[in-house]
Formats: C-alpha cells, structure tokens, sequence
C-alpha cells in the first residue's frame, strides 16, 4: 500500500496547477456568461503535449498513466469546469475507443488528430430516444458495396463542433431481429453531416454539445470500429474509462467549492464573528473537506486498477456516482455557506453548482450507476 | 555550446512560513526550484536550441533537490548534477556552496554558466559572482538580455531600474534577473522523458574535498520571522495641526528623529 503520487504525477499535479490557476481559472467567470469556447487554452495544452496524455508515443502522445490523466481533469475542472468536461471527453471519449479498438490503420490515422490537438475527440452514443437505454440506438447503416450509408440523429454530444471525425454507434443489421450495434468512424465534413450547436444549457456553457444529423451519409466499409455487432460492449467500455473523468471532474468543482467557501466563511462577520466561529458552518465544511478526500481517493482507485490492467467497472462506476453526488451537495452548500452572494455570478459558487448537475446525468446518470453497481455486486 | 546553470531549491516564500527552534520548519512548507533560477535554466535550453550544445543543471545540496533537478530536465535541459552534502556538511554558507561548485566546474570544459540573480531564501546574491572569482572568468550580475555570436556576448544589465549594455566574451558567468525570459512549464512528453536523462550523484569525496576546505566562513546567530505590521495611521484635521502631529509621532513614537 502506498498513497504517494509518482515523481511524474508529482510533477504533471504541479505543472498543470500553475496552468490552470494561470492561464484557466482567469477568463472562466466570463466564458461561462458569453459562452464563449476556450479555443485558446486547448491551444495551450497541446503546446504542452497534454492532448494526447495516455496514448502511445508512436501516435505522438505521451504514454502517461490514467492516475496522471484524473489529476489533470481535475485540476482544469477546478479552474473551469467546462474545460475540464471538453478535456475529459476529447481523452476518454474521444481518444480512447480508437486506441483500444481501433485497427493499426486507424490509429495511425486518427490518434496523431486527437494527439496534436488538432482534432478534438467525440463520441456519439446519445439519442433522442436512446440515453441510458443506448440498446434503443435508432441510427442506420445500411451496407452498400464497399460502403455504410448512415442515417439518424444523435444528441448531446460533446466537442463535435471541433472533431474531424466522430465515431458513433448505428445498428449495422436490417433483418429486424435483435439490433446488432456497432460503432463507425465518421468524418464530420461527410456529405449529409451536419453538427448543430444551438443548445441552451443549465451550465457548462463554455463546453461544446451539439446534435448530429445523418442524412444518407457514406463512409468506406474499413471506418467500422472494432467489430462488428460489439459496438454495445465496446461503448459499455469506453464509458467506464470515461466515468473515471467524470469522477475526476467532480472532484475537482467540489475542491474549488470548498476552497470558496472556507475563505469566504473566514472572511464574513455576522453577529460580530467570522461565521467560520459557528458551529453550523463549521460542520458543513468538515464535511465538504471529508468527502473531498473519499472521493478522491476513490477516483484514484479505480484509475489505479485501470492501469494495472484490471477490472475496474465497479470502481469506475462507484467513483463516478459518489464523487458526483456530493459535487452536487457540496456546491449546493458553498452557495449556502456565502448567503445572498453565492447567489450572484461574481462569486463563481452559483456556477459550480450549476456545472455539477450534469455530473448526474452524463456518461450513465445516478441511477444508472446504481444499477451498474448493482449487477456488479451479484444483485 | 557547454551551459552550466546553478540551481537552488528553496521554499515557496508565497507559501507560510514557520520557524520551530530558531530552523525553517520544513513539514508544511513547499519546495521549488529558486525562482530566478527558473529564469536561467529557460535562457539556457534557449541558447542550446539555437546554438547547439548542452545544458547542465547543478545544485549544491542533498537528495530532496533531486524533485527541482527532475523538473529542470522536463523543462529541456540535458543533464543534471546533484551534489549531496547532508552527511559531510553540518553547516553551509555562501562560500562553501561556491567552492565545492567551482571545484565541480574547474576541469570542465565551460563556455557559459548561468545563475539566479538571488536565492529567495537567503537572498545573498552571492554564489554566482563567488563562483565565477574562484574559475577566474568575468561574470555579469542581474541580465535582462544576453545575445551570443560566436565568442562575442552581449549583454544588457539591469541597474536599479536603469540599463546598462556591457559586451564581453566567452567563457562567461551570468545572473539572470525577472524579466530576461517567460519560464516554460515543463511539456507532459518533457515530465514523462525526464526520468530517462541522466542525473549524477555527487559527494565531497568524488571532488577530492575535505569537510575544512569548505568550511563555512560565516554563522547565523538567529533566524526569526518579520514583525507583524501594524495598521497605519491617518492623520485627520488642519495641514498645519497635521504636520504638527507628524513631526511629534516622528520624534516620539517612532523615534526617528
Ligand atoms: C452536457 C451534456 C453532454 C453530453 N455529452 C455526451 C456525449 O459526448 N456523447 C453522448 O453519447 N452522450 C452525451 N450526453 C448524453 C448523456 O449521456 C445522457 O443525457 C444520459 O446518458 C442520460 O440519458 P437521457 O438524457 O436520455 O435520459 P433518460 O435515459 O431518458 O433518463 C431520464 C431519467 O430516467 C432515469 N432512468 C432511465 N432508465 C432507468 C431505469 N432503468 N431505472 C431507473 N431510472 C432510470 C434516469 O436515471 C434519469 O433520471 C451528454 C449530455 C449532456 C447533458
Ligand atoms: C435574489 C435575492 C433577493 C433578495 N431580496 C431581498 C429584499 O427584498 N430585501 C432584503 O432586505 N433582502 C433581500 N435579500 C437578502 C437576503 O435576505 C439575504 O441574502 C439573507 O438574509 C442572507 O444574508 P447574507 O446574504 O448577508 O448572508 P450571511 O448572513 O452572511 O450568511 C452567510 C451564511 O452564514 C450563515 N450564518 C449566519 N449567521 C449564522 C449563525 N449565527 N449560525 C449559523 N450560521 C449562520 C447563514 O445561514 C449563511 O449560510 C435578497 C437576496 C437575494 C439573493
């Protein structure tokens, strides 16, 4: 047993602190008023080689661990959250399903896009009638020579504005027997794709998520991802790498939370103390610092588990659904904790709280985390 | 191109500070690279990108500092130097420090050395120049900008405010002061490639160095922690009244005239 961070993880922890308190958390109060997307900071990141964080060097990334990768999306969602969500995804959701099923081909195609940052990474799951039943997947693509013609609609889906490509799940047979659901690789300037980016958000609203519509769109038959008809277990999979993002981001809003609201509380005098002297106050942030810890603990756990090549689902599962419960709580207290102020904008905590919320929801809501963990446990 | 760049580690003096038996405790505090060193590793891995060559970082200290070493080589430079004296020296100074590097740097085949203008802990300013005296090379303190062309070296100096252009030549030893450069933050290829560079282990042994050739010339009879300020005071009432009251407190509470 060791608790101690690597002397890289050390290192990456500090590099990106600096980066983010400088260069991150300045401009984030105002990209989130004018939705502004924060072009310039990815610029930035892959200047320093972190686009590509856990993909090999041959692909042109750095072959770092995913312990590294937590500790990076948590300290840019501490910052701004949204940067931390369009990191997280580009990475986990984006990155990750070609290099663990991709061909050789297609890694050498599309890794060193993802890896310069020249393409954010995205992936295509979510539709209007299929969420956290993605079995229902109503996309088609229907065989035509050497080619897919894919039609359908997907929603909700993060960095595509910015992808060259998208790989996406359709359902590949048409013999209307059970769906067999596999997932294509989808340039997004393909004739009949369009990206629309016209959400109005609860929060995140530097964060890129638009719709995709198909209409008759041809792809070569070699964009198929993985195989055939696993398409279901391959995503099943992509998710519990991206669950461990999700944690991570959680873990980071809720740290700036507590760090606001602890200062604040030092700060305030009511009834001629600071308020940090009663009690009530005192125990909200105990427990802000506590479950911060156990969170972050469990983040690192399964991320650890991940690396050392073993199962990790629960874990991915149990650090997603916890750390994004009390994200919620937390932010929801560090509101509370600055009164009248958390209320208003300038004071970042209204912000967080509004972020966290999707921490619920994205990559298999609470229930769905239940449900996971659930089936894990023998249930 | 050999560049040499000395580097300390030292407590982050944005961080608190507590003293416990008149010694820094070292429990809560964080370690970072000296900030004006920053300054000279980056314009170092600058010169070497433009005129070949190689940087070397060198610190003077014991195995803690390897972490500052290790974040000097994911910023670029080649290799690094740690010279340990936990074991052999109880108690260091200005003038131990430079003698055990000039004793490292004397049959190295040098061409440039760059230092910190300051260590922010101590603030003495003094190894670089001790250094540069003991190897018999010229040194210019406190650069804001340093051109090379061939041997020829141009240097611009910052003299309280003002500037001052020297020019000179190779081998050479500079301090380098805020504003000669933007610090880089170490690149994750850079993080993850840093383990691989080499990094050397040292003692006074290996330098054919006995505890007295190094032996500190100065003591320090006792460290303590800035007074607390005190609020200010705002005078209030007529010009005249006021400066009245202000010559007064002068003369009786602040006793400086
Ligand atoms: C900002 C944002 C970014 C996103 N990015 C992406 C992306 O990049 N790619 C992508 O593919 N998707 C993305 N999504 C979609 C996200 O993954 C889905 O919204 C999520 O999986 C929930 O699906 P749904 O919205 O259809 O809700 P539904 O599935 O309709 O769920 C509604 C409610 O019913 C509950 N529920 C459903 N089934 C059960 C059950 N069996 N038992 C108990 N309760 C149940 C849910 O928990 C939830 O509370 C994003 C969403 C948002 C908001
Ligand atoms: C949208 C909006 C509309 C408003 N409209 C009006 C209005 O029309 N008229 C008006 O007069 N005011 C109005 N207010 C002000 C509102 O009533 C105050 O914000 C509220 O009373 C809290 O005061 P505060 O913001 O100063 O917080 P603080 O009093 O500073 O409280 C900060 C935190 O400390 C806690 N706290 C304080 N004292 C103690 C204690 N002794 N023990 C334990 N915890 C303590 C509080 O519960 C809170 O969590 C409005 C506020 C908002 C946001």
């Amino acid at each position: 047993m060791n608790f101690d961070l690597t002397a890289e993880q050390n290192m990456i922890q500090k590099t990106i602190r600096e980066f983010s308190e400088e260069e991150v958390a300045k401009g984030a109060l105002e990209r989130d008023r004018s939705k502004t997307f924060p072009k310039e900071i990815f610029q930035k990141l892959a200047d320093l080689g972190m686009m590509g964080l856990p993909f090999p060097e041959e692909y042109g990334g750095a072959g770092a661990d995913t312990i590294s990768f937590a500790i990076v999306v948590e300290e840019l969602s501490k910052a701004c959250a949204s940067t931390g969500i369009t990191y997280s995804a580009h990475i986990s959701l984006g990155g990750a399903p070609i290099h663990l099923f991709g061909t050789k081909k297609q890694k050498e195609e599309y890794l060193p896009l993802i890896c310069s940052g020249q393409s954010l990474g995205a992936f295509g799951l979510t539709e209007p009638n299929a969420g956290s039943d993605a079995s229902g997947t109503k996309t088609k693509a229907i065989e035509q020579g050497d080619s897919f013609i894919i039609n359908g609609n997907k929603c909700f889906i993060t960095n595509a504005s910015y992808a060259e490509f998208v790989a996406l799940t359709a359902v590949t047979n048409s013999d209307g027997k059970k769906s067999e659901i596999s997932a294509i690789i989808v340039p997004t300037n393909s004739k009949g794709f369009t990206v629309i980016d016209n959400y109005e958000k609860m929060g995140l609203h530097a964060s890129n998520t638009t719709e995709l519509v198909l209409e008759n769109v041809q792809v070569p038959k070699e964009n198929l991802l993985g195989e055939r008809g696993q398409g279901f277990k391959q995503f099943l999979q992509t998710l519990d790498g991206g669950r461990i993002g999700i944690g991570a981001m959680a873990v980071g809003i809720a740290q700036a939370a507590y760090e606001k609201a602890l200062a604040y509380a030092k700060g305030r005098k009511q009834f001629g103390k600071s308020i940090s002297s009663f009690q009530a106050i005192q125990f909200k942030l105990a427990d802000m610092a506590m479950k911060i810890e156990l969170a972050r603990n469990m983040v690192y756990k399964a991320a650890w588990l991940k690396d050392q090549k073993r199962p990790f689902t629960k874990e991915a599962s149990i650090c997603k659904l916890y750390a994004s419960e009390i994200c919620m709580e937390i932010t929801s207290q560090a509101v509370q904790i600055h009164g009248g102020n958390g209320y208003m904008q300038d004071y970042h905590v209204e912000r967080y709280m509004r972020d966290a919320k999707l921490l619920e929801i994205g990559e298999g809501t609470s229930e769905v985390q239940r449900m996971v963990i659930a089936k894990q446990i023998g249930c | 191109m050999n560049i040499f760049v000395l580097l300390k580690r030292t407590f982050d003096t944005e961080e608190k500070i507590s003293i416990a038996n008149g010694v820094i405790n070292e429990d809560g505090a964080e370690f970072i690279i000296n900030p004006y060193d920053e300054y000279a590793v980056e314009e170092a891995i600058q010169i070497r990108d433009d005129h070949g060559g190689e940087v070397t970082v060198l610190t003077v200290g014991n195995e803690d500092a390897e972490k500052q070493l290790r974040t000097a080589l994911a910023m670029g430079a080649d290799k690094a130097v740690l010279i340990n004296i936990e074991d052999d020296v109880e108690y260091s100074d200005q003038y131990t420090t430079a003698k055990i590097i000039a004793e490292y740097l004397k049959d190295k085949e040098v061409d440039l050395i760059i230092a910190g203008n300051v260590a922010i802990d101590n603030a003495s300013g003094q190894v670089g120049p001790r250094v540069a005296d003991l190897l018999d090379i010229p040194y210019i303190t406190t650069i804001t900008n340093l051109t090379i062309d061939g041997k020829n070296v141009s240097v611009v100096r910052d003299v309280e405010g003002d500037e001052e252009k020297i020019e000179t030549t190779l081998p050479l030893l500079v301090t380098a002061q805020q504003g000669l450069n933007d610090p880089r933050y170490p690149s994750l290829p850079g993080i993850m490639k840093a383990k691989k560079k080499p990094l050397a282990t040292l003692e006074l042994d290996d330098l054919d160095l006995e505890e007295e050739d190094v032996e500190a010339k100065t003591k320090t009879i006792e460290i303590y922690l800035p007074q607390q300020k005190q609020a200010g005071k705002l005078l209030t009432g007529e010009i005249e009244e006021q400066v009245k009251e202000l010559v007064s407190l002068l003369h009786t509470e602040a006793k400086v005239i």
